[in-house]
């Protein structure tokens, strides 16, 4: 990697980024999208395979009437038209993970079009448009084999794994948008957190990233400000994080921002994103791909009834952004503190938190403070960590209860997160509940006392700032399980 | 010589069955005899699995033996064209990309044709996945036409009518695309039937064009083929393009063949010039003998039948180009070139120049140039306009008459070789058939005798609207009443002689 | 629709897109039959009038759908029956110059 970058306060200085952005979700119905065989992730090897999704010679496509409601639920979510009628179409190339060497998906008439999506960013509120979100397949997971790094490039041969050939996805693709300037990358990154929280409300993805059921292709060029032509794009994927597409992006805008301002031309290509920090380009092919789109005989054309149409907007859930407003007010957050939640990704997690009885501060304290921390360091979304928040629920009502204190606590949740159990569990097997037999902590106090004269005769001096170092030595004793504020009247008691 | 079991057509045969004075397994065997006898000249036959059929046979004696309903065509032996999944057979398709490939799932019609305890001989020849009219383009060899063994038995479903007309087989089942049911039953003295699109499931039938495929019976008379219909007719859920509606009454209609009133519309466009002198007058007879049955005679006018061709050979190759393209050797197949050197993608280039033939590749290159950007509006988006043009042409002539008829197809049977390096030449057999593909309603052929000219059969073909099947049949048995068997001809001639030599 | 003739190159160019390998021998065979086949075809171009709708699928028909039911899968032993080359359950291929 040494491709020359642009500062970005010299880029937006010069020129306007165009985003465009190709997001794929991955259903979460029971059956894949044309046949009956189970989605599960993670089943054995091709274990999850028929005749149809092997595109086996003779084999026929039917259509899964869910995947097409949750098409349409996502379309009404997106603010979509949604289409009176349409096709499938098959889009043929040849690549060994897709069955039929052609892809069924929809081409020049998708089930939602022309919907947008408003997101914020810094409190200034963008309006994303949306092109048109389509249904389609998934295609088989390869595994390359031999040579040195396990990546397509220098593989001897690679093993196919039909299992996810079928799943149903919802392609989700923007209009060209304009006027973000230099809060791009940031629009981009809080376009595909609204669209992933937007679809989990609905309920019809797992939206995990990590795991490739969101999928985003970040698309930028850059134009001259003032101009009025597009500039030459490029299309980065291989952008697994909702960070990544935000330093994808940054990164793109500095490449493409040196070129431009070289005198050179940007190069309209296809570029991967790798985590160390930059993109690079894929392999080129002499001639564009053309798919040779028609319409697919086997699938009889789809026409939802507005009936149906208006029944499924009935089953929406609120919208984020009203949800937030309601959700803000109900907790009492100032708008700089339900900044940081949305900034740290955080609303959801609070927000289940508290349905479980925790307080909103509580809640706050916990995912914004420790759980962070602890996030950061491991390099996860928060939403990654291995804890949930009906755990972090019983935590607090843990400390609530005086089981445990702060300090515990931190334990408790490196316990659960290295899979011990819930924290009920974790202050069981380590032992961190607070002692409370008054004999146990009096004897501690006295041999405290009596370990350290000095310190006690101060204190009956009337230097109380001596008491420190005695509740410091009865705090070792009990190993840390003792209400400090107990301890302290306890010596003072004893010392009286 | 021949078991004269094999004789009996398969309503009777059944008949015998369920009376218990014919065991399938009798009938079964004498049927494995024929096909050694004759199948060395024939070549019908891609795989014949006589234990299975004898099984299957024995299971039908044992039903009836105790006292088990029977279905109407319960133990009668049949012949599949090798474009049906038959779970334990090979399925090739015709073609040497598919060798030694065993589908792990039957058809749906084969499934019905177990159900209605049918018994399977095995698979028989066909043009490399439907794509020809003479058998020719197979990659294992020729099949031969019984009433002479040096020309086509036509095709793609040849090898389905030459084991029927060699009494290889009691029924058949084909495909037709685009006339590949009903040209070969033509040429071979046989009823041939394409049902209307959608009547019959294509679930587990190797697609060749997927908005044209429509298996159908073969039958060497018309009641056997309504028998056949109504046995693998009906809705099936696993294609979407199936029809949920009641089968339409061909087996009462192949019965009663009365045609008194129904009107008879000839269309003017599929005759005349470039038509065999032997084939029209074999039509024209058939007319008058329809005539004297009480069919009203009109001549109608389709005036965009003759864009139908054109139409056709964009809409198919486009199709076929896509269901074809997943024969890449990476999930099932041969496999060449896979030397560790070779690419996934050189070793499907490889595979496919190896394992298509040519007119596998000539339709597939065309199909991909209709559909290829930039031409796309001009070809296929052309064509998929003249098809609406062809289907209300139909709607017109249906609402002035109840059937429309013509020969089948322009000529008798030719000879082997004669066409192969003449694509243009081989696709002229299917002018009279493509349109009632394009437009999806019901056709079939009906024999029409022998043709003056030479002695070979000719095929009277017999359009309806969709779903309205039955009227095929009536016309058909109509024909039949007033002709008599056009096969019955061939059994003791010279050429019957000329296939146990 | 002036001039549709298909040349040796552009019959080489659309085998590439079809994935077929073609000998000079098969080129030199094959590009005047489908050349003579495309003319032959080419009047359907100028059939319709813009006002004709396409049809694609010969019986009309709406929503064929099926409910969210999962059914029993073929076994792995099944799904890999076919196989050129198996290792491991999954279905082996020679090695893959592309971008992922």
């Amino acid at each position: 990697m040494s491709d020359d970058l642009l500062p970005l306060a010299e880029v937006y200085a010069r020129y306007e980024p165009v985003l465009g952005l190709e997001v794929h979700v991955e259903l979460n119905t029971a059956s894949k999208m044309f046949c009956s065989c189970a989605t599960e992730f993670g089943a054995e090897p091709n274990s999850q395979t028929c005749p149809v999704c092997l595109g086996l010679p003779g084999s026929l496509p039917v259509v899964n009437a869910k995947a097409v409601e949750s098409a349409i639920r996502i379309g009404l979510a997106l603010n979509c038209e949604i289409a009176s009628w349409c096709r499938f179409a098959r889009k043929n190339y040849f690549y060994p993970d897709m069955t039929k060497d052609w892809q069924t998906s929809q081409y020049d008439e998708p089930i939602c079009f022309n919907g947008y999506l408003d997101v914020e960013v810094e409190g200034e509120v963008f309006r994303v448009p949306v092109e048109r979100a389509h249904m389609e397949e998934d295609a088989g997971k390869l595994l390359h084999l031999g040579g040195a790094t396990g990546r397509i490039q220098g593989a001897d041969y690679s093993l196919v794994d039909y299992n996810r050939a079928g799943v149903p996805l919802i392609e989700i693709v923007t209009k060209p948008v304009f006027g973000t300037g230099p809060k791009a990358p940031q629009v981009a990154r809080a376009y595909v957190s609204a669209l992933r929280d937007i679809v989990r409300a609905l309920g019809v993805s797992d939206v995990r990233m990590e795991q490739g059921s969101l999928r985003c292709d970040a698309n930028v060029s850059l134009m001259p400000i003032g101009a009025t032509e597009l500039g030459l794009r490029t299309e980065t994927k291989n952008v697994n994080s909702l960070r990544s597409i935000e330093r994808a992006l940054s990164y793109e805008i500095q490449r493409q921002g040196a070129i431009l301002a070289d005198g050179g031309k940007v190069k309209q290509e296809t570029r991967h994103w790798h985590e160390e920090g930059y993109t690079s380009p894929g392999r080129s092919k002499e001639t564009a791909e053309d798919y040779r789109y028609f319409p697919e005989p086997d699938i009889p054309p789809i026409a939802p009834s507005r009936e149906w149409v208006e029944e499924l907007r009935a089953t929406l859930p609120e919208a984020p952004a009203a949800r937030r407003r309601r959700l803000q007010s109900e907790w009492g957050f100032t708008d700089a503190e339900f900044r940081d939640i949305i900034g740290a990704d955080a609303l959801d997690l609070i927000a289940d938190t508290v349905a479980l009885g925790c307080t909103p501060a509580a809640a706050k304290k916990w995912w914004l403070g420790e759980l962070a921390r602890r996030a950061n360091d491991a390099g996860l979304e928060l939403d990654a960590l291995a804890i949930t928040p009906a755990q972090v629920a019983e935590l607090q009502s843990l400390v609530a209860a005086g089981t445990i204190n702060d300090t515990l606590a931190r334990q408790v949740i490196e316990g659960v997160l290295s899979g011990e159990g819930s924290p009920g569990e974790v202050v069981a097997t380590r032992s961190l509940a607070i002692v409370s037999d008054d004999g146990a902590l009096l004897e501690a106090v006295q041999a405290a006392i009596a370990a350290n004269p000095d310190a006690a005769a101060s204190i009956k001096a009337g230097r109380q700032q001596a008491i420190g170092a005695l509740i410091g030595a009865v705090m070792r004793t009990m190993q840390g399980k003792a209400d400090a504020s107990k301890v302290r009247s306890l010596i003072m008691e004893s010392l009286s | 010589m021949a078991n004269e079991l094999i004789f009996l057509d398969a309503a009777a045969l059944a008949a015998q069955i369920a009376a218990g004075d014919i065991s399938s397994r009798e009938a079964t065997q004498a049927y494995l005899e024929q096909i050694a006898s004759v199948d060395n000249n024939v070549h019908a036959y891609l795989a014949v699995d006589g234990e299975r059929a004898l099984a299957q046979a024995e299971r039908v004696d044992a039903k009836r033996a105790a006292g088990e309903a029977l279905s109407p065509l319960a133990g009668v032996p049949l012949a599949l064209k090798d474009i049906f999944c038959y779970e334990g057979l090979p399925c090739t398709c015709g073609s040497r990309i598919l060798e030694g490939w065993r589908p792990p799932y039957h058809a749906t019609v084969v499934q019905r044709l177990l159900q209605a305890d049918l018994v399977i001989l095995g698979k028989v020849n066909m043009d490399e996945f439907a794509m020809g009219s003479s058998t020719e383009t197979s990659g294992y060899g020729n099949t031969h036409n019984p009433w002479d063994l040096e020309r086509i038995p036509g095709g793609s479903s040849g090898g389905s009518a030459a084991a029927l007309a060699s009494f290889q087989a009691a029924l058949s089942l084909g495909t037709d695309t685009g006339g590949s049911i009903r040209q070969p039953a033509a040429v071979n003295g046989l009823v041939g039937v394409k049902p209307t699109y959608g009547s019959n499931s294509r679930y587990g039938v190797v697609a060749m064009a997927s908005s044209l495929d429509v298996p159908g019976p073969f039958g060497r008379t018309v009641l056997d083929a309504a028998l056949l219909h109504q046995a693998i007719s009906g809705h099936d859920p696993r294609d979407s393009t199936s029809i949920d509606a009641p089968v339409p009454p061909v087996v009462a209609a192949a019965k009663s063949g009365d045609v008194q009133g129904l009107k008879l519309g000839v269309v003017k466009e599929l005759g005349g010039d470039g038509y065999e002198p032997g084939v029209t007058a074999q039509f024209e007879h058939a007319l008058q003998v329809l005539q004297a049955a009480g069919a009203q005679i009109v001549e109608v006018s389709c005036p965009h039948f003759k864009y139908a061709l054109g139409a056709y050979y964009l809409i198919m190759p486009s199709e076929v180009s896509s269901n074809l393209a997943r024969f890449d050797a990476m999930r099932y197949g041969i496999r060449v070139g896979d030397d560790g050197r070779h690419s996934a993608e050189e070793v499907m280039r490889l595979t496919r120049q190896a394992g298509f033939g040519d007119e596998a590749k000539r339709r597939i290159i065309i199909g991909t140039y209709a559909l290829s950007a930039g031409y796309y509006d001009a070809y296929y988006g052309s064509a998929q306009k003249v098809r609406t043009l062809i289907q209300q042409d139909f709607v017109k002539a249906f609402a002035q008459v109840d059937v429309l008829v013509s020969p089948t197809t322009p000529s008798t049977a030719w000879k082997l070789g004669e066409r192969v390096d003449d694509p243009l030449a081989m696709y002229k057999a299917d002018l009279c058939t493509i349109p009632s593909n394009l437009a999806g309603n019901c056709s079939g052929s009906f024999p029409a005798g022998l043709s003056p000219d030479n002695g070979l059969p000719v095929g009277f073909q017999v359009m309806a609207p969709p779903m309205a099947d039955d009227r095929l049949y009536q016309v058909g048995a109509a024909l039949e009443a007033g002709m008599g068997s056009t096969l019955s001809q061939l059994v003791g001639s010279e050429a019957w002689e000329a296939l146990y030599v | 629709m002036a001039d549709m003739a298909l040349s040796v190159a552009e019959v080489a160019k659309l085998a590439d897109l079809a994935r077929i390998e073609l000998s000079d021998e098969e080129l030199a065979r094959l590009a005047p039959q489908l050349d003579l086949i495309l003319q032959s075809v080419a009047e359907v171009s100028e059939v319709a009038g813009a006002d004709v709708a396409p049809t694609s699928h010969a019986v009309p028909m709406e929503n064929v759908f099926r409910e969210d039911v999962v059914r029993p899968s073929q076994s792995v032993a099944a799904a890999l029956s076919g196989a050129p080359v198996a290792e491991d359950g999954r279905f082996r291929v020679p090695q893959i110059l592309g971008e992922e």
